[in-house]
Order: C-alpha cells, then sequence, then structure tokens
C-alpha cells in the first residue's frame, strides 16, 4: 500500500475552552475521493480549516505529501497544492469573478504560462462564470458563487482539493452538475479530493472511501458503498435524503 | 478672480499634500481596520529625513535650476526608502505582536508609537524650527503667471506648487494601477475583505500587512519633503496637526477608499485655504473640521465610502 496524501493522527483543535476535534484520524489516498458526513457541528468544518492550520490543531499530527504541516502557516501548507473551497464559499466580494479566479491561481507557481488554459477549463466546467467574469463576486446568486468557489481552488492545480459543503442552499439540479464536475475531474485528472457534506447520500454515492464523524471524532469508516449499506448511517444521515 | 483662482491652486497643492498623508490613513485602515495615529508622525519623520539629504547635498545659490530639480527627486527618492523602513519597523515592532488581541490595544500602542517618534525627533534634532536653507527654497519660489489681475495682482502657479501636484498625480496614478491591476495590488485587496480566505489562497498575510504601511511610510515621506519645499521650516510638532487633518480627509472621503482619501484631502485643503482667504486665517482649522461633523452626520460612510452592512 502507498502512504496516503493526507494522514491525521489524533488530531484535537480547540475553540478557547471548547473542544472540537477530540482525536481524529484518518487518511486520505491520493486519487480517491474521500468525505466525511456527520450532523451540524460535529466538527467536520473545524477539521477542514484545521488541515489548513487556521485554526491550528492543539494536539496530534498532520502530514502532507510525506511533510508535516502541523505547525506550518497557513499560506505555506496551501502553496504545497492544497486548495480549499470552504463553508460559505468565502468569494472574494469587492472582486471581479476573473480577480478571484487570478487569487486561486496563486497556489500554481507556473501560473503565468499555464493561466490561461486553466482559465479556459474554469469556464467549460461552469460556462457561466464566462458570463460573468467582469462581474463582482458578491452580485453572484449562490449557485454561481459555489461554482466561482470550485473554480478558484481548481485554477492553482491542487494536488488536494477540499470542499467544504458544496451543495449547500443550492437547487437540487445544480448540486448535481457540481457532483458531476467533482466526479469528472477525479476520473479524468486524478484530482484527490477531499468532502465535507450534509447531503450524505450523495456524498457517499461519489466518495471511494468515507468516513463519520460524531461529536468531534470519527466513530465509522469504510468505502462509500459499505457506509450507504449500513443501517446505522441509513438511520441516521438518510432518512428522507434521497434527492 | 485673480484673487479665486490663487486660493484654489493654492488649496490645490495643500489639499495634495493631504490626501497622501490621507492614504496611508486609509490603507491602513482598509486593511487592518486600525487608525494608524502614528501615521502623522511617520510623515514628520519623512520630512526630517528629508531636510537632512537637502543639507547632506549643500546645493547653493549658483546651483542652476535643473540640478536643483534633479536634487530634489533624489532626496524624494532616498527619503521614500529610509521612511518606508521606519513604517516597516513600526508594524514589525508596535502592531503585528497586538495582532488579534482586542481592537483597542493596537490603537492605544499608535497613540504610544506617535507620542515616542515625537519626542525622538525633539531629542535628535531639537525643538526649534528648522528651515530649508534659502537658496534651495527661493530658487524653487518663482513661477508663471496664470492670470493677471487688473489691479496688480496676479494669480501666479510657483515651480515648488507645480511640482507637488505632478508628483502627487504621478503617483496617485501610480498607485492606483498597483491596487488595481497587480497581483500585490489583488492580494491586498484580498486581505482587505477577508483575511483568511487570502491565506486559504496562498497570500502571506503578514508580508502584505508590511507592504501596505511601507507604502503608506513612502507616500507620507512624499508629502512631508513635499510640506518642507513648499513651507520652508518644519519642526518636530508638523505632524500632529497635519495628521489631524489627513485623517479627517480619508474619514471625509470615506475610510478604506483610496480615490476618497485624495478626493477628501483636496476638499480640506481648498475648505482651509478658502476660509483663510475670504473669512480669515484664524478659524481655518474648525471650518475643516466643522465640515466633517457634518459630514459624519449626514453621511457617516464618507463621500466615497461604502455603507456598513452586517452580511448575512
Amino acid at each position: 500500500m502507498t502512504r496516503p496524501l493526507l494522514s491525521l493522527r489524533g488530531v484535537e483543535t480547540f475553540y478557547g475552552k471548547v473542544q472540537a476535534l477530540r482525536g481524529v484520524d484518518l487518511d486520505v489516498r491520493a486519487g480517491e475521493i474521500a468525505t466525511i458526513i456527520g450532523a451540524n457541528g460535529a466538527g467536520k468544518t473545524t477539521l477542514m480549516m484545521t488541515i489548513c492550520g487556521t485554526p491550528r490543531a492543539r494536539h496530534g499530527q498532520i502530514e502532507f505529501d510525506g511533510q508535516d504541516i502541523t505547525r506550518l502557516a497557513t499560506h505555506r501548507i496551501m502553496h504545497l497544492r492544497i486548495a480549499h473551497s470552504p463553508e460559505g464559499r468565502r468569494i472574494f466580494p469587492r472582486m471581479t469573478v476573473l480577480e478571484n479566479l487570478q487569487m486561486g491561481a496563486l497556489l500554481n507557481p507556473e501560473r503565468d504560462q499555464t493561466f490561461d488554459s486553466d482559465l479556459k477549463r474554469a469556464f467549460e466546467l461552469f460556462p457561466i462564470l464566462e458570463r460573468r467574469q467582469g462581474q463582482r463576486g458578491g452580485t453572484l446568486s449562490g449557485g454561481e458563487q459555489q461554482m466561482l468557489a470550485i473554480a478558484r481552488a481548481l485554477m492553482g492545480r491542487p494536488k488536494l482539493l477540499l470542499l467544504d459543503e458544496p451543495s449547500l442552499g443550492l437547487a437540487p439540479l445544480i448540486v448535481r452538475q457540481i457532483f458531476e464536475v467533482i466526479r469528472e475531474l477525479n476520473a479524468r485528472e486524478g484530482l484527490t479530493v477531499f468532502l465535507v457534506e450534509q447531503n450524505a447520500y450523495h456524498a457517499l454515492r461519489l466518495a471511494h472511501r468515507g468516513y463519520v464523524m460524531v461529536n468531534g471524532k470519527i466513530t465509522l469508516s469504510g468505502t462509500g458503498a459499505e457506509l450507504l449499506a449500513r443501517e446505522e448511517i441509513r438511520a441516521a444521515y438518510l432518512e428522507g435524503g434521497r434527492h | 478672480m485673480e484673487y479665486f483662482v490663487q486660493q484654489l491652486i493654492n488649496g490645490l497643492t495643500l489639499g495634495s499634500i493631504y490626501g497622501l498623508i490621507a492614504i496611508g490613513y486609509t490603507m491602513v485602515y482598509g486593511i487592518i481596520g486600525m487608525i494608524n495615529f502614528a501615521h502623522g508622525d511617520v510623515f514628520m519623520v519623512g520630512s526630517f529625513i528629508g531636510l537632512l539629504l537637502f543639507l547632506m547635498i549643500g546645493l547653493t545659490a549658483a546651483t542652476p535650476l535643473v540640478v536643483i530639480i534633479l536634487a530634489l527627486i533624489g532626496v524624494l527618492i532616498v527619503a521614500m526608502a529610509l521612511t518606508a523602513v521606519w513604517g516597516w519597523t513600526i508594524e514589525r515592532l508596535a502592531y503585528r505582536p497586538l495582532r488579534g488581541s482586542f481592537r483597542l490595544a493596537p490603537l492605544i500602542t499608535a497613540i504610544g508609537m506617535s507620542i515616542v517618534l515625537t519626542n525622538l525627533v525633539q531629542i535628535a534634532q531639537g525643538a526649534r524650527v528648522k528651515n530649508l536653507p534659502p537658496d534651495i527654497k527661493d530658487r524653487l519660489a518663482g513661477g508663471f503667471t496664470v492670470l493677471r489681475g487688473a489691479d496688480g495682482f496676479d494669480a501666479v502657479v510657483s515651480y515648488r506648487q507645480l511640482v507637488i501636484v505632478g508628483v502627487t498625480v504621478t503617483l496617485m496614478a501610480f498607485f492606483t494601477w498597483l491596487i488595481t491591476s497587480t497581483s500585490l495590488g489583488r492580494a491586498q485587496r484580498a486581505c482587505e475583505q477577508d483575511r483568511t480566505m487570502a491565506a486559504l489562497t496562498g497570500v502571506d498575510v503578514d508580508r502584505t500587512i508590511s507592504i501596505t504601511f511601507v507604502i503608506g511610510a513612502a507616500l507620507a515621506a512624499v508629502a512631508g519633503v513635499m510640506f518642507l519645499v513648499y513651507y520652508g521650516a518644519i519642526d518636530f510638532y508638523i505632524g500632529f496637526v497635519a495628521g489631524i487633518k489627513a485623517f479627517t480627509a480619508a474619514v471625509l472621503g470615506g475610510i478604506g477608499s483610496l480615490p476618497g482619501a485624495m478626493l477628501g484631502g483636496l476638499l480640506i485643503g481648498l475648505i482651509e485655504v478658502f476660509w483663510a482667504g475670504y473669512v480669515g486665517s484664524e478659524y481655518k482649522d474648525v471650518a475643516a473640521f466643522s465640515i466633517l461633523a457634518l459630514v459624519l452626520i449626514f453621511r457617516p460612510e464618507g463621500l466615497l465610502g461604502r455603507p456598513e452592512i452586517e452580511k448575512v
């Protein structure tokens, strides 16, 4: 077995005195889609942000691409080619769509040569962005902002793409479109994706590997299909979630 | 009419100086949400560095005008560089360690920094007014007549006014381009809009903040040298009043807005000069600050600022 691209061991994160992560162990292997599902407030977003070093893990170790990144500054972690499309999308509201995409390209040291072709690809994936490229990010609709957040993350040609709740608040049609893009990028280009989702059904169907998080801890893990088949998962996360 | 035109020219010149200082306030506020009360004193330090450089070059009455202008450009560049080092150091020593602490902490430190700078210059340079060698001052005082008055009063643009407005316009154009069209400018705006997300796209936030202080200090140095050339005399206390005026200008134009700072600077300069010219110079500061009070009451976001809206 090859070494995982990303691995967390015993990671604990606190907000002041409140402990949000209680010893998380997990691996994401190169070329796979991994997902983490769980209820609101389970710590999924905190986990994503802890990987990026903001907030910093108080205990435990995070390794990426063979390097210990637990204590690295956030911008240095990202420059190891981790791109994050975070919760709430966090588009730069007073920058144009094009400028947002230029920000995303910062991670790629060869951006001067590849920017034009990467931009073309982003517009192929999300044609609406091409029509909106001169518009300010803050004026886009929620779905368009989500597409922009993902496109911005892809502009850096990451080794690992972190996606936090890409389906939040979006129409089912757009959700399906976004998940289709993720699947395609993974299959075609071998992009490694680590996905946080509330929509467990979609996420587990898409993912090679799934983790279930409860109260800051990983309680279950397995392949997406295995988890989907389990009775307790169906009861807790999939009731009525089939859409 | 000649009188009006002359006041207009004088107001624009003074306003340019205020505008250059105001940019430093507005940029720092934009990026870390703090009023850098030491900024007026950075302007004063820049002015003193300029004076020392002029004295070191040692121009005389026989120096050709071209050489004086070249010397002025040289002094500007060196003063910008040295003052920028001050700006960087101040941020590094006094503000960065307090990042993430409660909001008032850096503000209080800024006031402390202002006192430190004032006293440092007072001790190092003495408390008396320092004069630019009259040779330089007088040579730059000549100018063109713009409008000839019937009663013997002519509206005149002096060389130094031309230099001040010219340099200001050039720098404004350059920094507007820097902010809107370069990756450094994008990184700055990103830090302004969402510091965490900026870091997540790979921006070194601390470095970007440092650069902002460096740019602000360099522009304050330009204003300092211009002030020196315009008035010919400086002392350790000029940073206080000029700083407050420029801060007023930044708020008037809309704090956080670059064109707003420039517009605010010009308005404050014009108000001050016209009030002094038509009403009386005793209350010119009152006039400038009254306008500020009115703006804060009726348009608190400033002339070109964005209204603060809580986003959900």
